[in-house]
């Protein structure tokens, strides 16, 4: 994919402003932004010529090393979207979204998301995306809506009806295929390729099945400027998992050699797999507090291995830091005295377990201030605070809730007697000790359906001993409180 | 022979034993002593061992929800100290309830982890520092994986719970042979009136549990009634026993008959 920045963003009243650059013994327009071009200036233009037509012309001097520097810049902003990104310069950017994007709601939405980021910048873009990177240059410049997507393998038809300049072809090709009368891509497409070589060259095929997707189109990715970052080129592609893994390790070392020279650590780190038939696949790895530690990194990220397809070979690798975070220095205790509370340090163990079984299924539960069971508890990650005060240890409360709680019949007699029996799952329990009723009221400021709801909790004892948490919708009295419907909530 | 000799002989052989096993290694006890001398007197040390599985079960018609046995891992793992890791297939805990067996919710790390609980404990207890690693299993557990998690939790010292949650009433998977050190089923049973003295008022006291120590590798395998956990863990014996038959007074050990063998 691609997004063409060329004009600066929208300023009220903006004044024309262009910047000029020497070409030969002449000084000529290198860029216009908006308000010039509206003027008819155009890059290219003699700067006398222009001058003449608007007298008090801003002009300032063209910067190219400088463009191409905040071009790199902006191509390393880019990576929150996808771990490879390219400059194109002088004015565009590739983002490989292969697989990314889902991340962000959809092609769509990470169209519309890119866009307007860099409006936000100030930066007026164009994208779209396409299966080649030729392609979506093509459309993004040419195309006449903003954003463009071209469905996989219609990247033909699209570049049919577009000017040949839409090949990344130079100007001097252009003016000879004019002057044959080709205009369009699509007929290029058409004529056989044989003179087309003889009298262009090989430059107009080559982009052509670039953009067609024929022949393949390397980027040249860019990286976070400062990312702790170590690469590796295989002799042999490798296959198995052991050497991928072995790969692994060899790659860690030296990268948390670089954290540690810079007082880092790493929370998110991307294996980036370069396979023989020029295939790229992108491993990712989080942690949940920095680490530089090489064996707890190598094994998080050999965990991952299992979902790489290595296909002919892999044959480089690169191990990159794309989110790190310093690591303040701690007081080591002392081991003498072995105290009750003292720290140990889970998190290895909760990276290892989050990245095998998922983040969210890794959790502490912290209390919450509420009355209503399913509310007094909250899932928090487990290097979260204690946070708000514990629940009350005098309350009776069972070690096991049935979410959500399951209907049972049962006979008791109102308002504020236990059920005598009930019968849950096709089994009849005779009660024969309880304990209760515990009111838990619904909670109105939370949800207005809750205004008269109460819940009559009995904790009972069953004839073999088992005990269960039963409630009954209502006070037994008023029915707006409740339908008398009794519910098996927990297991003690 | 002279008994004192003999004893103090086998106390040092046990002693060669358990360093030889590695177990107790870096812990100021290698184990939680329930407190009560009837329990921990069948028990090798006076006391669960850290640093070993232990396979609970529980018993009855709840077998699935085996809430018994859950409380009273929580119960032995609040006295333990230390951080704890509890692995589930399908999270239905309530930490309050747990709380209220004195494992405070700050000292659990929960994973959710399907039908890989056995790794998750795994992973637990190959980590030091942990003070005891749960899971919730449901499955087979078989002489292999049972040898691969008393062995993981000889190399930490954490102590291993497998609480198990067989999906029917006297499940044969829960009869399996394994490497555990011991093995218990928690029943429960009918509870006293909470007033001793008036039967008649209505409440709930402490539950009664049937505590079956069915076995313990270097101890003697019991049958105890005791009074489920309080607050901060502890069991106690129960002080008097309303309408409970005579066979299960408590602290009364019985010795299983070895399985009877007949050769034709």
């Amino acid at each position: 994919m691609s997004t063409g920045a060329p004009h600066q963003g929208e300023r009220p009243l903006e004044a024309p402003l262009v910047t000029r650059r020497q070409e030969g013994n002449r000084q000529v327009i290198a860029a216009a932004n908006r308000a010039a071009l509206a003027l008819g200036l155009r890059p290219g233009m003699a700067l006398s010529h222009a001058q003449a037509m608007l007298p008090g012309l801003e002009v300032a001097e063209a910067d190219p090393e400088g463009d191409a520097a905040a071009l790199g810049e902006l191509a390393a902003w880019c990576l929150r979207w996808s771990p490879l990104t390219a400059a194109a310069p002088p004015d565009g950017l590739w983002i490989d979204a292969s697989g990314c994007a889902h991340l962000h709601g959809g092609e769509n939405s990470l169209l519309a998301a890119i866009v307007t980021c860099l409006e936000r910048a100030g930066i007026a873009a164009r994208a779209s995306i396409a299966d080649t990177p030729g392609a979506a240059w093509a459309i993004a410049r040419h195309s006449t809506r903003p954003t463009a997507i071209i469905g996989p393998g219609e990247q033909r038809d699209a570049l049919a009806l577009l000017p040949v300049a839409a090949l990344r072809i130079d100007a001097g090709t252009v003016a000879g295929l004019r002057r044959l009368g080709i205009d369009l891509v699509g007929q290029l497409l058409s004529m056989p390729r044989g003179p087309l070589a003889r009298r262009f060259g090989g430059e107009v095929l080559r982009r052509l099945d670039q953009a067609t997707g024929h022949e393949d189109e390397p980027l040249a990715p860019v990286l976070p400027p400062d990312a702790a970052q170590h690469a590796a080129v295989f002799l042999e592609p490798l296959l198995t998992a052991t050497a991928l893994g072995i790969a692994v390790e060899r790659l860690a070392a030296p990268v948390c050699a670089l954290l540690e020279a810079g007082g880092l650590g790493a929370r998110q780190l991307d294996l980036i797999f370069e396979r023989v038939d020029d295939a790229v696949q992108i491993v990712r790895a989080g942690t949940s507090r920095p680490s530089r530690d090489a064996n707890h990194l190598s094994r998080l990220l050999k965990e991952r291995l299992e979902g790489v397809e290595p296909g002919f070979g892999v044959s480089a690798m690169r191990l990159v830091v794309t989110l790190a975070e310093p690591i303040l220095p701690i007081q080591l205790r002392s081991s003498l005295a072995q105290d009750e509370g003292q720290e140990v340090d889970l998190a290895p163990l909760v990276d290892r377990l989050a990245s095998r079984f998922g983040e969210e299924r890794v959790f502490r539960i912290i209390p919450r201030e509420s009355d209503v069971p399913e509310r007094a508890i909250q899932l928090g990650a487990p290097g979260a605070a204690a946070g708000a005060t514990p629940w009350p240890p005098d309350l009776r409360r069972p070690v096991r809730l049935l979410n959500p709680p399951q209907p049972v019949e049962a006979l008791s007699a109102l308002p504020d007697h236990p059920p005598a029996l009930f019968t849950w799952r096709r089994v009849r329990h005779r009660v024969r000790r309880a304990d209760g009723p515990e009111r838990i009221a619904g909670e109105w400021w939370r949800r207005t359906g809750e205004v008269a709801a109460v819940r009559d909790y009995w904790a009972v004892e069953d004839e073999d001993g088992n005990r269960f948490w039963l409630f009954r919708r209502g006070d037994g009295v008023d029915p707006a409180t409740g339908d008398l419907s009794w519910f098996l909530h927990g297991i003690f | 022979m002279a008994s004192l000799g003999t004893s103090a002989l086998l106390d040092g052989l046990r002693e060669q034993v358990a360093r030889i096993e590695g177990q107790g290694e870096g812990h100021n006890r290698p184990v939680v002593p329930f407190g009560i001398p009837a329990l921990d007197g069948g028990l090798p040390r006076g006391g669960m061992a850290r640093g070993a599985l232990h396979e609970v079960a529980g018993a009855g018609a709840h077998v699935e929800h085996a809430s018994a046995a859950t409380l009273l891992v929580a119960g032995i793992l609040a006295r333990a100290g230390g951080p704890v890791l509890w692995a589930s297939e399908r999270f239905d805990l309530f930490a309050p309830g747990l709380a209220g067996a004195g494992l405070q919710g700050s000292r659990v790390v929960h994973v959710e982890a399907g039908r890989s609980v056995l790794l998750a404990m795994e992973e637990g207890l190959r980590h030091p520092g942990l003070a005891g690693v749960v899971g919730e299993y449901s499955g087979r557990l078989g002489l292999t994986a049972s040898r691969r998690l008393q062995l993981a939790a000889e190399s930490s010292g954490a102590m291993a719970f497998l609480v198990r949650r067989g999906p029917r009433l006297n499940d044969l998977l829960l009869s399996e042979p394994t490497a555990a050190v011991t093995r218990w089923k928690v029943a429960c049973l009918p509870s006293p009136p909470p007033l001793a003295h008036s039967p008649g008022t209505p409440g709930l006291g402490r539950a009664l549990w049937q505590l079956d120590l069915m076995r313990c590798r270097g101890g003697v395998p019991g049958s105890w009634t005791v009074e489920a956990c309080d607050a901060q863990g502890r069991l106690a014996l129960p002080a008097v026993l309303a309408d409970r038959p005579a066979a299960a007074t408590p602290g009364r050990v019985h010795r299983r008959a070895a399985p009877g063998r007949a050769a034709a």
